[in-house]
Formats: C-alpha cells, sequence, structure tokens
C-alpha cells in the first residue's frame, strides 16, 4: 500500500476498561435467566392444569436443608474467592472444599427427592403437566449445579496443588459469580415450585 | 376512494376489478368487515400522507443535495451540522401524536368488534378445524355438516348474525372469510369465538390461514348465506337422516362393511365414525373434498379410489375397492341427498 | 496481500509470509484461525453460501406459484422448500452475515487488536456453521426408521402441535429443532464477545460516548441477543423434551397449549427482527454521512433511539397473534405498544434525511443502497403500521400482504443495506474495489426486480390469498399478480449473480483501493486495507467520534463540538 497509513494518536487522558472475565460472565448470566425465565413461567402457566395426579401437594415437600445448604455455599465460595485475593492456600482450599461439599449435599437431597417421586409417587416427566414442567425446571437448575460443582471440583485441585495464587483471583471471582447466580435461581425456583405450586 | 386504498401509486395502473375479487378485504359485506374496512381506509390514508411527505423530502434532498463536481467549492466538505435538539423534538412529538390517534381509533374497533352485544336471535354454530377440512355444527337443530357453512342472511334492521364457537380436532387453522370478517384460529385446547352478518344472499369463499400441515393449500371454505326460506329448507333437509335408496343398497352394503365407517358418519346407519367429515347429506353438497373439487358422481369415485389424487396429503388413505365395488360405493354416495 | 512495513514485519507473528504457502496450509490457516477478521469473513462467506441457497428455494416456490394448480414441485416439497427457506435465512444467512461485518468490524472501529475472547469466537462460528449443515443435512438423514419426510416441512415457526410425534413422524422437526439450538448457542457466545469486546477493548479515549455508532447499535443488539435467542432455545429444549422423553408442554392431548409455544416463539420471533435490523442501522449510521460529507445528525438521539427500540421491540411480540383469541385487553396493549416502536424508528429515518440535507452526497453504488434502504424502510415501516392496527391485521395476518411486508423489511431494507455495506468495507476486506459498473447494473436491476415483486405482493394478500399455500385456484383473481411477482424474482436473481460475479472478478481484477478510499472518518480506515492480523500497528488513541476527521481538519476538530 502506497497510500500512508495514518493512526490517530492523540489521547492523554487516563483509560481504565472493566474486565473482560466479569463483563463476559455478567452477559452469560443475563442469557441463562432468560432461559430460566422461560422455563418458570411454563412452570407457573401450568400450575393446577395437569389432567390426572399426583399434584405438586401430594408429593412434593420443602427441602429446607438443600436450601440452606445451598445457599450458604454461595457464602463459602465468596471467602474463598477473598482468600486466594488475599493468597491464603489453605484458607481457599478449605473455603472452596466447604463449597463443593455444601454443593454436593444439595445434588444428593436433589436426587434423593426424584428417586422417590419416581419410585415412591409414580411421578415421571410423562405422567403430566406437573411432572413436565417440574422435572424441566429442577432438572434444569440441577444442571448448572452439576456444571458449577465440576469448576468448583477443579478449582478445588488447582488450590490443593498450590497452583491458586493472588493472580488467579479475578478468575475465581468470574466463576463464583456464576454459582451465585445457580443460587439465585434456587431462591427463585424454590419460592415458585415449593411455595407457589404447592 | 381508490387513491386511499392504495398507497403505493399503483392505483392508475389497476382497474377497480382488481382490488375487488371474491375474497377480497376491500369488498366488505356485514359488520365486522365494514368496520375493519372503515378502519383500514383511516390508517392508508394517513401512511399515505406519511409516505408522500417523507418521501418527497428525500427525494428532493438527494436531488438538491448531489454532489457536483463543477461546483467552485466542489472539494470543499459541506457545513458540518451535528444536531439540534428543537427540530429533533418536533419529529418525535408528531408522531407521538399521530400514533395516540391511530392507538384510538384501532382500540374502538377492537372492542367494538370483540365486545358486541350478542342479539337473541343469532344462530350458534361450531366449528371444528380438522387436517383439512372444516366441520360445522349447528347445536340447536342436531345438524353436522362438512365443508360447506349454512347461515342465514342477517337484515340491519333486524339482525340475525352468525356467532361461531371454535376449536380444533389437531393441528392450528385459521377461518378467513375476506369479505365478512378478520380471520381467527381454530387452536386444539382453546375455545375462541367470533360472528358474522353478511346483508347479502350467496356465496362467500375463503381458506385456512394458518399452516396445518401438508394440504393447508385446499382446505377451502365455502359460507352460503341463505335467505330466511332457503336457510328454513336448508335446516329441514339436513335434519333428515340420510336417504335409503333401494338402488344403492348394494353400495351401502360395501360402504358398512369396509373402513369407511370408522371414519364416517351417514346418519340412520352404523356408520357412526368421527374421525372425517359426516356423510349423511353428502350429495347435497356443491363441492368434494373441502371445495377442492365440484361434486360430481366421476369426483366422488376419483377421491374414493384415492383421495390424493385431489389432495395429496388428505389423511383418508386409498380404499383399494375393485372396479365394480367403486361404482356401487359412488352410487351410493350420490344418493345421499 | 500487503507489503508490510518493517515496523509491521517485525510485530507480524506469522513468519511464512515470505513463501508461497501450500493450498493445505492456507486451509489450516483459516480453519485453526481465532482472527477476527478472519471468522468475521467466514461468516459472511458462509451466509453468501446459505443466501443463494435460500434465494434458490425461493425462485422454485416462485415458479410453482406463477399459474395456479402448476404441478412444478409436490406439496410436500413446497412445505418443505418455505420452511427451509425461512429458516435458512434467518437464521443461517441474517445472524451469520451481521455477526461477520460485527466480528470484522468492530475491534477495528474501536482501535483494538482483536475481540475479548477469540477463542470463543471461534467456537461460536463453528458451531453455528455447524447447525447450518445440520439442518441441511436432514435431506438425507432425516427418513429414518418411520419413512416419513424429509427436510422439516413445519414453517419456520414451526407452531404447536404440528411439530409433535403425532403430526410429524420422522426426524425432520429434530433437525430443524437442533439446528436452530446450536446455532442459538453459537449466537449467545457471539453475543457474548460483542460486549465484552466493546465494554473492554476500546482504544484510549474511546469513551461510550465517542464511540462510532455502528458499535453502540451492535452492542444494543448483542444485548438483545441475550433476552431474545435465549427464550428460543428454552423452548426448543422444551420441544426436544416433548419429543423424545415424553412430556408434554406442547401436547394439546394432555392438557398442554398450543399459545404457549407461540408466545415464547415470538417472545424471540419479534425481537429477532430488531436483531436482524439493528445492524443494518449501524451500516447506515456509517456510510450514510461518508457519503454525505456531513456528521450524522444527532448522534445521541440516534443512540437513544436504538436503546429504546431495543427495549420497546421485547413488548410487541404478540402482534404476530391478533388472530389466536387473545381478548380485546391483549390485543390493545399489543397495539400501543407496536405502535410505540414507530417513534424511535421514526426519528431514527428523519435523523438521517437530515445527515444528508445540505451535504454533498456521492452517488456510489454504496450509496444508491443505502438510499434504497432509507426509501424502502419507510415503505415496510408503513406497512407494519397498517399490520399493528389489529382489527387490520384480522384480515392481513397470514396473508401474502405479510409475506410482503417482512420482505420489505429483509430484502428491501436489510439485503439493500448489507449490499451497501458490502460496497462500502470491500476495500478494507480485500484491498480492492468492487467495480462500479457492474454496481451499478446491480443496483438498478435489483431495484427494479425488488419492487416488481415486493410491491405487487402486498395485492394478493389484499385479495385474500394466505401465505404458506402450495397453490391456488384459478377463480380468485391472484394469478396475474403472482406471475408477476414471479417474473421480478428471476430479475432479482440475475440481479444477485452480478453481485456475486463483482465479488470474486474485483478480488483478482479490481482497483487497488488504498488506506481510506472513501475519505472516511472512523478508525478502521486509518489501517492498511487489508488490515494486518494485529490490526494496528500503535494502538490509536481518540478524543472524538471521528478520529480521521480530526486528523484530516486540523483546524476544526469534532472534539470542538462534543
Amino acid at each position: 500500500m502506497s497510500e500512508a497509513v495514518l493512526i490517530p494518536h492523540n489521547s492523554t487522558e487516563e483509560w481504565k476498561l472493566p474486565s473482560r472475565g466479569i463483563v463476559g460472565m455478567a452477559c452469560l448470566i443475563l442469557a441463562e435467566a432468560a432461559i430460566f425465565i422461560i422455563f418458570i413461567v411454563a412452570y407457573i402457566f401450568y400450575i393446577g392444569k395437569s389432567l390426572t395426579g399426583p399434584t405438586p401437594h401430594d408429593v412434593l415437600s420443602l427441602p429446607i436443608f438443600a436450601t440452606v445448604c445451598l445457599l450458604s455455599s454461595s457464602l463459602t465460595v465468596h471467602f474463598a474467592v477473598n482468600a486466594v485475593h488475599v493468597g491464603k492456600r489453605t484458607l481457599s482450599s478449605l473455603w472452596l472444599a466447604a463449597t463443593v461439599l455444601l454443593g454436593g449435599i444439595f445434588l444428593t437431597t436433589t436426587a434423593l427427592e426424584w428417586y422417590h417421586l419416581i419410585y415412591r409417587d409414580g411421578l415421571t416427566i410423562r405422567t403430566n403437566l406437573f411432572g413436565t414442567t417440574f422435572y424441566s425446571l429442577v432438572g434444569l437448575h440441577a444442571t448448572h449445579v452439576i456444571v458449577g460443582l465440576i469448576l468448583l471440583a477443579f478449582a478445588l485441585l488447582f488450590s490443593l496443588r498450590g497452583d491458586l495464587t493472588p493472580k488467579h483471583s479475578e478468575r475465581l471471582e468470574v466463576l463464583s459469580l456464576y454459582w451465585h447466580f445457580v443460587d439465585a435461581v434456587w431462591v427463585v425456583v424454590f419460592l415458585v415450585v415449593y411455595v407457589l405450586g404447592r | 376512494m381508490l387513491a386511499i386504498e392504495w398507497p403505493r401509486g399503483l392505483t392508475a395502473l389497476m382497474l377497480p376489478d382488481t382490488i375487488h375479487g371474491p375474497t377480497s378485504i376491500f369488498s366488505p359485506d356485514g359488520t365486522p368487515a365494514h368496520s375493519v374496512f372503515g378502519l383500514s381506509m383511516l390508517v392508508l390514508s394517513i401512511t399515505l400522507c406519511i409516505f408522500l411527505i417523507v418521501a418527497g423530502l428525500l427525494f428532493y434532498a438527494l436531488i438538491r443535495f448531489r454532489h457536483r463536481p463543477t461546483d467552485i467549492n466542489a472539494l470543499q466538505e459541506p457545513a458540518q451540522i451535528y444536531g439540534s435538539n428543537q427540530i429533533e423534538l418536533s419529529w418525535t412529538v408528531v408522531p407521538v401524536l399521530i400514533v395516540v390517534m391511530l392507538f384510538l381509533a384501532t382500540a374502538r374497533v377492537i372492542y367494538s368488534t370483540e365486545h358486541a352485544p350478542k342479539p337473541a336471535a343469532s344462530l350458534d354454530v361450531t366449528v371444528i378445524g380438522h387436517q383439512f377440512w372444516w366441520e360445522y355444527r349447528y347445536p340447536k337443530y342436531g345438524i353436522v355438516t362438512a365443508n360447506e357453512l349454512h347461515i342465514p342472511v342477517s337484515d340491519r334492521k333486524n339482525p340475525t348474525p352468525t356467532y361461531l364457537t371454535m376449536s380444533s380436532a389437531d393441528t392450528n387453522h385459521s377461518f378467513w372469510i375476506p369479505r365478512l370478517a378478520g380471520k381467527m384460529d381454530l387452536i386444539p385446547n382453546k375455545v375462541n369465538t367470533m360472528w358474522i352478518d353478511p346483508s347479502e344472499a350467496g356465496l362467500y369463499l375463503g381458506q385456512c390461514a394458518q399452516y396445518c400441515g401438508t394440504q393447508h393449500a385446499k382446505m377451502l371454505q365455502r359460507v352460503y348465506a341463505d335467505t330466511p326460506a332457503e336457510f328454513a329448507a336448508w335446516i329441514a333437509g339436513q335434519q333428515k337422516t340420510a336417504v335409503q335408496d333401494a338402488s344403492a343398497s348394494e353400495g351401502q352394503t360395501i360402504f358398512q362393511s369396509n373402513a369407511c365407517i370408522s371414519c364416517h358418519t351417514v346418519a340412520g346407519t352404523v356408520a357412526t365414525g368421527r374421525f372425517g367429515p359426516d356423510l349423511t347429506h353428502l350429495a347435497s353438497r356443491d363441492t368434494l373434498a373441502s371445495g377442492a373439487v365440484p361434486n360430481t358422481p366421476a369426483n366422488i369415485r376419483a377421491f374414493v379410489d384415492d383421495p390424493a389424487h385431489f389432495k395429496p396429503g388428505a389423511l383418508m388413505p386409498p380404499m383399494h375397492l375393485n372396479e365394480h365395488d367403486l361404482d356401487a360405493v359412488t352410487l351410493y354416495l350420490a344418493t345421499l341427498k | 496481500m500487503a507489503t508490510q512495513s518493517p515496523v509491521n514485519a517485525i510485530l507480524d507473528e506469522t513468519t511464512s509470509s515470505s513463501t508461497h504457502p501450500s493450498a493445505l496450509q492456507i486451509l489450516h490457516d483459516w480453519l485453526t484461525t481465532a482472527d477476527h477478521k478472519k471468522i468475521g469473513l467466514m461468516y459472511i462467506g458462509y451466509a453468501l453460501l446459505f443466501l443463494v441457497v435460500g434465494g434458490f428455494q425461493a425462485i422454485l416456490m416462485r415458479i410453482q406459484l406463477a399459474i395456479p394448480n402448476n404441478h412444478f414441485v409436490s406439496p410436500q416439497a413446497f412445505n418443505q422448500l418455505f420452511t427451509m427457506h425461512g429458516t435458512t435465512m434467518v437464521f443461517f444467512v441474517g445472524m451469520p452475515v451481521l455477526f461477520g461485518f460485527g466480528n470484522y468490524l468492530i475491534p477495528l472501529m474501536i482501535g483494538a487488536r482483536d475481540m475479548a475472547f477469540p477463542r470463543l469466537n471461534a467456537f461460536s462460528f463453528w458451531i453455528a456453521a455447524f447447525g447450518g449443515f445440520l439442518l441441511y443435512f436432514s435431506y438425507l438423514g432425516a427418513p429414518g426408521l418411520s419413512g416419513a419426510g424429509s427436510a422439516p416441512d413445519v414453517g419456520w415457526w414451526a407452531y404447536a402441535p404440528l411439530t409433535a410425534r403425532a403430526f410429524s413422524p420422522g426426524h425432520s422437526t429434530d433437525y430443524w429443532t437442533l439446528a436452530i439450538l446450536i446455532s442459538g448457542i453459537g449466537s449467545i457466545g457471539t453475543a457474548i464477545n460483542i460486549v465484552a469486546t466493546i465494554l473492554c477493548m476500546r482504544c484510549p479515549g474511546m469513551k461510550l460516548s465517542r464511540m462510532p455508532l455502528l458499535v453502540w447499535i451492535y452492542l444494543v443488539m448483542a444485548m438483545m441477543v441475550f433476552v431474545t435467542i435465549s427464550p428460543l432455545t428454552a423452548a426448543q429444549i422444551m420441544l426436544l423434551l416433548d419429543r423424545y422423553l415424553g412430556s408434554h408442554f406442547f401436547d394439546t392431548q394432555a392438557g398442554g397449549s398450543a399459545v404457549l409455544w407461540m408466545h415464547f416463539f415470538w417472545v424471540f420471533g419479534h425481537p429477532e427482527v430488531y436483531v436482524l435490523i439493528l445492524p443494518t442501522f449501524a451500516f447506515a449510521n456509517e456510510i450514510i454521512p461518508v457519503f454525505s460529507r456531513k456528521a450524522v445528525f444527532g448522534y445521541p438521539a440516534m443512540v437513544a433511539a436504538t436503546v429504546a427500540i431495543g427495549f420497546i421491540s421485547l413488548s410487541v411480540w404478540a402482534h404476530h397473534m391478533f388472530t389466536v383469541g387473545m381478548g380485546p385487553g391483549a390485543n390493545t396493549f399489543f397495539v400501543l405498544a407496536t405502535m410505540t416502536i414507530s417513534v424511535p424508528t421514526g426519528i431514527k429515518i428523519f435523523n438521517w434525511l437530515a445527515t444528508i440535507w445540505g451535504g454533498k452526497i456521492h452517488f456510489t453504488s454504496s450509496m444508491k443502497f443505502a438510499i434504497g434502504f432509507l426509501f424502502q424502510f419507510l415503505v415496510a415501516g408503513l406497512t407494519g403500521i397498517m399490520l399493528g392496527s389489529a382489527p387490520f391485521d384480522w384480515q392481513l395476518s397470514n396473508s401474502y400482504f405479510v409475506v410482503a411486508h417482512f420482505h420489505y423489511v429483509l430484502v428491501g431494507a436489510i439485503l439493500f443495506m448489507l449490499f451497501s455495506a458490502f460496497y462500502y468495507w470491500y476495500p478494507k476486506m480485500t484491498g480492492r474495489m468492487l467495480s462500479e459498473k457492474l454496481g451499478t447494473w446491480h443496483f438498478w436491476l435489483f431495484v427494479i426486480g425488488f419492487h416488481l415483486t415486493f410491491d405487487l405482493m402486498h395485492i394478493p394478500g389484499i385479495l385474500g390469498m394466505p401465505r404458506r399455500i402450495y397453490t391456488y385456484e384459478a377463480d380468485r383473481g391472484w394469478m396475474m399478480w403472482n406471475l408477476l411477482i414471479s417474473c421480478g424474482a428471476v430479475i432479482q436473481t440475475v440481479a444477485t449473480l452480478i453481485f456475486v460475479y463483482n465479488l470474486i472478478w474485483s478480488y483478482f481484477k479490481g482497483p487497488v483501493a488504498g488506506a481510506d478510499p472513501w475519505d472516511a472518518w472512523t478508525l478502521e480506515w486509518s489501517t492498511t486495507s487489508p488490515p494486518p492480523s494485529y490490526n494496528f500497528a500503535v494502538i490509536p488513541g481518540v478524543s472524538s467520534r471521528r478520529p480521521l476527521w480530526d486528523l484530516k481538519h486540523p483546524e476544526d476538530p469534532d472534539s470542538n463540538y462534543e
């Protein structure tokens, strides 16, 4: 190219931009939230419209313990991020392990609940509209918990190996954002499925 | 009048006839179609005005402000103008006012059509959409028929509108007789209503307006607006059970010993199927296969032999009757006046 | 390729540029690239490929409809054609071509060296591309055990319960669902990338208020993708559960609702139209000012109108459902929302008019197409108001009037502006100008063909012709119009072939473009054509919305007025 290439360069202002990771995760959360909203709308729309039983009132009980576990895991992951930020490796491993454990308990309770629903109450995704919307909404959330747990387990592994240094704290923070989102969704799912829908 | 019917300036090229076909929304007959037509004219004239003004400004600007290489200051950049709050405010406020006006006019027609009081003298008909035909039930008269809807003409002073209660047996369909009213969808597991009140006797055409499967295109509609006398006669005829013509008894036997009866009803016989159209008074209809072909013995024969001949994708299977049986069944069906 | 200055050569990481790379190396280079420009070009090439496929399907349909009771294609084949045409044009032409231009232009316009997540970018492209090929594989793979159907034939909005196993046996509908689900994941990935790039990768001085309007509009468009594609993804998951696990979301026999699918689809479907058209507004905002030689009129109003369109478009979806019996209350609400959106849209049209006003208009091929866009978008907006008036829509919905209206938007506005963008940025992408002579032929033939087809297409709609019918009765008076419409389609095809020929010919024989052939003002014109893989040897800094204007007119820089 014979023509001279002009590149303007006349800015002296201070220049600071948001972090890519956090912006990217915020966007992902927005998109995921929209997916959940559609499933929740379907759930609410079909409350009481099943043509056959069992009904939510017959078979669902409040999963208080699981909810407490999941919500407190939000707290522990927050402490883990703080620990990584200040470089306390043992502490971060501990908090991460607690998070994975609490998430695992939640998942186990869901699995047990489903086991009882399927084998004791005879409710499957094909049974009626309640089964359809219940398993898909709670299942969608559980899928997100599983993904989060896998990622957190990797973080724990790195932490135990001592690879999680303060310069990684932003990455863990991005992951913790996702985990907070999964918890927040559970609050909505809990209210819709176990309180409103029952 | 035509000038506001067609805003793209093509009116002059069009013969008045071309906009008034047998299914034109601009040849309204009946209250709902007329109120939509009136609103259409209002919306068309407003949008035409907007079009003329904005397009006029655009073309004026294109000619007036084209680059002229021979100008003295052709190489100079024009004055840079970055915006003007007053001007921009004005072309925000004026459209807002137009929108408010159009919205109020529209809302009025919505409520006057959808919330119209139902006169006592109205006729109720249940419409059920099927792949790819129409079932019409007259609960008050105990009549079931298919594809050709008979309704009374409605007098302005003494209105006898027809109220349609609509649903679907399978996929979504849409009921659309453009000259009588706007369309209304037939949706499974949902009941919709609409009303029509033709003021002139005659035949009104239409067709399914919601894609419903392979044969959507030939799910045609015929609405007969009858004079009170014609309508009463039609009702009396439809209320009878099927004609039992001795000369067609062989065809009847074949009909009843085949799968025909599991889908079709012929009142007064063992045929009580509901999956296909009611055939009790098949021969009284003008058309076959939901308006696809005229009702002649030859067409009946061809249709029974292979429904896909006229309507590929029709759900009725070919009956595989031999030539003799086909003739007998055709004879039987043609007697069902 | 451009010969590089010594500084650039040092910075250039690809050292093999001195020797001629083999075809295999070039292929490997493209398949493994994470460079936003190459990915952008692949998006565009992929979209052009499907544009030709979708256009071919349109021609087949127009031949079938040219005369009544025609037997050119079977009903089944016709139903597959309009399903594939619609799906292809929206998901595998519209989305990728707009993402392609966005990918290519956004980093260049904000003075960045790549997108925020280059590997996510490559992933998004390849998964979207896979979706397209999966959809077309249905022609071969769908018959399956039950032997029914090949390509999907449920229409591009696939209303329930037609998509249920009972009415759509075989696998064709599954191909449709999966293809859209997968390409949607790609779309969300790219949208995340666009937002992160715009917010986090701007060069020094490029405040939000100084970003080119194209970048602003892409930001809004990407935000809309999150809230529109996601509902579609959710609905597709539900449909898959229905078809594979026997759940009852849209199963009307078990109490499920067909209307729920309509809501979910149009919650996606209508904002999607704005997702498609916003980028073309973005192109117009760059191209119209440059060829009018004036700064865009009312930059803040343009940004505000874009954001307003983004928000309002989320509340208009049910104007696609005025005939499903929602009741007068809901109908009235959606009339109001739909008409309200015409206000910010009107602001845009008026601001473009004001940009032209008092300028010195250069009628290049690019500007001609941009003017075509303006004119046709005006008409499409006005027919949109007619359709937004619910009672009028009771007559017009699902008729050829609607088909004419949205083709006015998708072809008359979006495709025209895309052609304009091709003439404008092709020199930047390839280093060569497109032939203006061929461009003139392309423009006039396309304008004639377009207006012949789509102006006249309104009329059979008024005369009661529903869409999606493979044939029609001779006694309805629709034949003359349909014949003329089909003739117009042929003219458009010829024009498009001229364009494709122009793209190929100019790549080898077109005049060399130079860095800044249009004397334009945004950052992409400050680097070589085509830009090196690192875009800018030195990261630029800006102090106004038109950095190159400032550079060219130091006596009167924009920064004095902002």
